[in-house]
């Protein structure tokens, strides 16, 4: 077999978001240690992730509000292989999707879990951390 | 109701390189060779194509084999951008394109250094599809297929008990088609406790839980029903169709995480093929992870939901069994082509030209595409006349 040759793993750095106008005030707000949702302007329908319209009415009317934070274990992952580089230091951590009490759902990294205590439905809350200069992430812990 | 596409087209011709794990071509020219052999497969030569339906998310476009082969008048081009299910959903274009007249003859080239060049972390970042997932998922720590299809396979095994033993069967069978094949890449025998001692990726699955990364080409060539019948072995097309998941780009979101794009496109493809799972001798199923075969087979309706992982045991998918899948060795244990080694298995199943992996007497076969976070795609093939 030939050297292996080099990955595309190449890199080195944590991966970082490109805001949109209609993503904007999201990262805004976790900057604030705030989760904000966009709540439909006409139906009222609370959707997730950002994006501009609403696929029940149509609507492009957009409010935000903030979330409890609270919500429910939906599914998780324990991740052992880092990928890229950056996150090396990381392993093992855990992903976890948890479902909001508003009835959307977000994906986070969860603080201090064992996966073998995990199970469906487990009470979660979401908290905030800068992860480096000017990125604030949710995060996920358990209740 | 759409107009049936049942047998108004055919694969007249499929072509593939070796496969490797290092290659000294580009993937411009793993497909170019690949192009090459599926045409003179058909009897055809390249100045007979006159349609293109090039790999989304790859190497090369519509121009590169115009430039190339020196194709004087091409008539129709397009890309089905499904990630693992293009291939399959390239098909469904291509007979509608045959089938209306646009065109005659219609390839279907892949290839790519999935191993030499774009590795799994760089590739999915630049695809245009996974934006919302680049945006939002990434920078906390999701960077690779592996950990999005992960948590869909978890609460599957949480709601329905689905365990890694199940998982293993998939692979250790996969290995054992691979091993009968000269063009697999995988050659050495897998045990069950081979797989579960296979290092952990990202929970549940382990290493022998997912695809390859492979350097190759791989191309077929579609024709109208008339056209086909003067070529060497045409394999009628007798259903075909694409379903996207609800919330296509991002999995987190989807009401149902255990259930894909094919769940919707399943019942449109048998229902053009006139027939049901029941019907079905050999399963090409997109195979980039272990679970994503199970998940599948319920979602094509060989058993109901929940039901996949007890369905895949005791030697079901093998070569004896009563479902043989991926004969060929699949993403898991042949190479990962994208699935257009899938394709190419099941129209050398429907010719009986499948060598040591032949299923005897099969009439009714089928291949599955998957990708994008869920999308899916299906083709249901008759034997060759």
């Amino acid at each position: 077999m030939s050297a292996r040759p080099p990955t595309g793993e190449s890199k080195t750095e944590r991966p970082t978001p490109d805001p949109s106008i209609d993503s904007k005030p999201y990262w805004d707000g976790l900057k604030e240690r705030r989760l904000l949702l966009q709540q439909c302007g006409n139906c009222d329908l609370v959707r997730h992730y950002p994006r501009p319209m609403c696929a029940a009415c149509h609507s492009l009317e957009v409010r935000w509000i903030e979330s409890s934070r609270q919500g429910r274990l939906h599914s998780w992952t324990e991740v052992h292989h880092p990928f890229v580089p950056a996150l090396r230091d990381e392993i093992p951590y855990v992903m976890a999707t948890v479902e909001l009490e508003e009835g959307v759902r977000l994906q986070c990294q969860m603080l201090g879990a064992e996966a073998d205590a995990l199970m469906l439905d487990l009470p979660v809350e979401i908290v905030f951390r800068e992860v480096q200069d000017g990125l604030v992430l949710p995060f996920v812990r358990i209740v | 109701m759409a107009a049936s596409l049942n047998g108004r087209a055919a694969v007249v011709g499929v072509g593939e390189t070796a496969y490797l794990r290092g290659s000294d071509r580009s993937a411009l020219a793993l497909q170019l060779e690949a192009s090459l052999k599926a045409i003179e497969d058909a009897g055809l030569e390249p100045k007979d194509i006159d349609g293109l339906l090039p790999y989304a998310s790859g190497a090369a476009v519509a121009e590169d084999f115009i430039t190339n082969f020196g194709l004087e008048d091409v008539t129709f081009s397009a890309t089905t951008p499904m990630g693992g299910a293009s291939c399959v959903a390239a098909i469904q274009a291509a007979a509608i394109a045959v089938a209306t007249g646009l065109c005659r003859n219609v390839l279907l080239p892949i290839g790519r250094r999935g191993y030499s060049d774009s590795r799994v972390a760089s590739r999915v970042a630049a695809m245009p599809q996974f934006h919302v997932v680049s945006e939002f998922e990434t920078p906390s720590g999701t960077i690779a297929p592996a950990q999005l299809y992960a948590p869909m396979a978890r609460r599957h095994m949480e709601l329905y008990g689905t365990t890694a033993d199940q998982f293993a069967e998939v692979a250790v069978t996969m290995r054992r088609h691979a091993m009968l094949n000269d063009n697999a890449i995988m050659q050495k025998a897998m045990t069950v406790e081979d797989h579960h001692a296979s290092r952990m990726i990202c929970d549940p699955y382990r290493l022998f839980d997912c695809c390859l990364e492979s350097d190759g080409g791989a191309a077929v060539v579609i024709s109208g029903a008339e056209r086909a019948a003067d070529t060497r072995r045409p394999v009628p097309i007798l259903g075909v169709a694409e379903g996207h998941p609800d919330s296509p780009s991002v999995i987190t979101q989807r009401p149902d995480i255990t259930r894909l794009g094919l769940a919707k496109a399943a019942p449109r493809a048998f229902g053009m093929a006139g027939v049901g799972p029941e019907d079905v001798d050999v399963a090409e199923v997109y195979d980039c992870f272990t679970w994503t075969v199970i998940c599948q087979l319920e979602d094509l309706g060989f058993c109901p939901k929940g039901e996949g992982g007890s369905f895949v045991e005791g030697g079901r998918i093998g070569l004896d069994g009563a479902l043989p899948v991926n004969t060929h060795g699949g993403l898991l244990s042949q190479a990962h082509i994208v699935g257009m080694n899938h394709v190419c298995e099941l129209v050398k199943q429907m010719r009986g030209e499948a060598g040591r992996a032949q299923v005897a007497g099969a009439e009714i076969g089928l291949v599955t595409g998957y990708g994008d976070l869920g999308d899916g795609s299906l083709a249901i093939m008759g034997a060759a006349a």
